[in-house]
């Protein structure tokens, strides 16, 4: 089943707000995604100066100190951690390939969630108020957030399992439904247009689909546009870019969305009760995604 | 006219709706309004008795399901499978309405005075759906009986697989389903269609209506299958 939100602040006094506001909406999906939960969070943009990835580590107690230590020295540049939970954002004064590259190679007990400048991507499985708490979602700043509450289908309950899922910088996705053509496009991506994929779950596919697109010129909103003839199955999609946010349900609809759009924010949800206790929602635009039709908002949109 | 107003923050989903099933004591020819719906799932559904309900805000899924005789207005948009399996009785969304509005519904009446999305009266089996907006794909796929009218476009695939029930449609149709013509709309059927959308409370005039239906081509359809059951 799975349950998918998101919130994206148009007014920027909002932002010291954003955790609080997104945390309800999250908190309502759980009967659609008991079993795991995880989201995006845009802050703190680092600028072209300044990378950071987020990592998960399994086992408990991790040295984070030492690794950011560790990464000054081998890279030769200041370095800084920020645990929260079992995740840390390791930020360092370098490009975000360099920096998702040396944790990946020297640190195979780690699993980096997510790398970018402004993108920092938690997940864990539980209940999702559990890892809302366990994150501190409702202290959180930032300008747009996505997440997702998982009912596993198509692959393990397992923290790597959770969404969103990221393959490039900044780029996330979170997905309720399931890919049917995931296999063989997996292999295509990975085999020739060299996409990395970290998982057997079939939303990292899509995810890399769109990372491979954008690479290639595409903006956001034409990737997905090339995504609805490529990418067979059943979704709703949410999407968060360094200074964006789409939605994009395929065209036999069979996946819930419904938006609300007022001057400060604008939501989605798979269902409306996760929009019911956003400000002003009453007097907010309200209306279900037509299938089959990308809708963007910022990110030169 | 006393009016009873439930707040649902207060009293949650199971006690609004034995409350308005008439199990907590006598309902018939009651008022009742429904304040902080705030989307939430079922709300006025298995209604049995002569009852006036108004919603305020919008609702979740399956909204007024199962209705028999009670009047439920929805002050809003509704979630999917607003009034499915509609016995009798009458549902109005003042809103749109997600998938599967009035889906299976036997008979009673649906307004859906906003737009309808995708599946609207799949499978309808003697319900009137009248909608003022638009409606989305695959509506009335399977559709038995009933009429459906629509004030303004139909998407993709109307009517696919359809048996007996009549489609109205004002504005334009996407495409139509297997099996689902256009037919001839007759002075009956269209003073048929003028009082519908009277009792619809939509200003509708009937002779722009275009009327489509069975062409009865399909397999169930040919007498030399019969035997096949």
């Amino acid at each position: 089943m799975c349950g998918i939100v998101g919130l994206y602040l148009k007014n920027p006094a909002l932002r010291p707000h954003l955790g609080r506001l997104f945390a309800p909406m999250m908190g309502e999906m759980t009967e659609r995604g008991p079993d795991s939960a995880g989201f995006a969070v845009y802050r703190e943009d680092g600028g072209r100066e300044r990378a950071k990835v987020t990592i998960c580590s399994s086992a408990p107690g991790y040295d984070w100190a030492g690794l950011a230590e560790r990464a000054g020295c081998e890279l030769g540049v200041e370095a800084a951690v920020e645990p929260a939970s079992n995740h840390a954002v390791l930020s360092a004064a370098t490009d975000s390939a360099t920096l998702r590259d040396w944790v990946e190679a020297g640190h195979p007990e780690l699993s980096v969630t997510s790398s970018g400048a402004a993108l920092e991507i938690y997940k864990d499985v539980g209940l999702p108020a559990d890892v809302l708490e366990r994150f501190g979602v409702s202290q959180m700043a930032g300008s747009h957030m996505i997440g997702h509450t998982r009912m596993a289908t198509e692959s393990a309950v397992t923290t790597e399992g959770a969404h969103p899922f990221n393959t490039g910088d900044d780029l996330c996705l979170v997905h309720n439904g399931s890919l049917s053509n995931h296999h063989r496009l997996r292999d295509w991506l990975r085999d020739r247009q060299g996409v990395r994929f970290r998982t057997d779950n079939d939303t990292e596919v899509a995810a890399g689909y769109l990372t491979w697109r954008i690479g290639e010129g595409a903006s956001i909103a034409e990737a997905l546009e090339a995504g609805i003839r490529d990418l067979d199955g059943f979704y709703t999609f949410a999407v968060g870019t360094r200074d964006g946010f789409s939605v994009l349900r395929d065209p036999i609809a069979c996946k819930p969305a419904v938006m609300a759009e007022n001057d400060d924010w604008v939501a989605m949800a798979s269902e409306f009760r996760a929009l019911a206790r956003l400000p002003d929602v009453e007097a907010a635009s309200v209306w279900e995604p037509e299938p089959g039709r990308v809708y963007s908002w910022g990110g030169g949109a | 006219m006393t009016v009873e107003t439930i707040d649902l923050d207060a009293a949650g989903v199971r006690a609004l709706n034995r409350r308005l099933q008439g199990r907590e004591g006598p309902v018939a020819g009651r008022h009742f309004i429904v304040t902080n719906a705030k989307g939430r799932h079922a709300l006025a559904a298995g209604l049995t008795e002569r009852v006036n309900v108004r919603i305020r805000g919008h609702v979740g899924y399956y909204c007024a399901g199962m209705n028999r005789l009670a009047d439920v207005t929805v002050e809003g948009n509704a979630g999917t499978g607003v009034a499915e399996n509609l016995m009798s009785g009458a549902v109005r969304v003042t809103g749109d309405a997600s998938q599967s509005a009035g889906a299976s519904g036997r008979g009673g009446l649906l307004v859906v005075e906003g737009s309808a999305s995708a599946r609207c009266g799949i499978t309808m089996k003697g319900i009137d759906i009248v909608v003022g907006g638009s409606i989305g794909h695959m509506s009335a796929f399977m559709a038995q009986a009933g009429r459906l009218v629509v004030c303004g476009d139909a998407g993709a695939y109307l009517g696919d697989s359809i048996y007996e029930a009549e489609i109205f449609v004002r504005g334009r149709v996407e495409s139509l389903g297997a099996d689902c013509v256009e037919k001839e709309l007759s002075a009956e059927d269209a003073s048929g269609l003028e009082a519908l959308l009277a009792e619809a409370g939509m200003d509708g005039d009937a002779a722009r209506f275009r009327r489509y239906g069975s062409a009865r081509q399909l397999y169930n359809f040919r007498i030399d299958n019969a035997a096949a059951y």
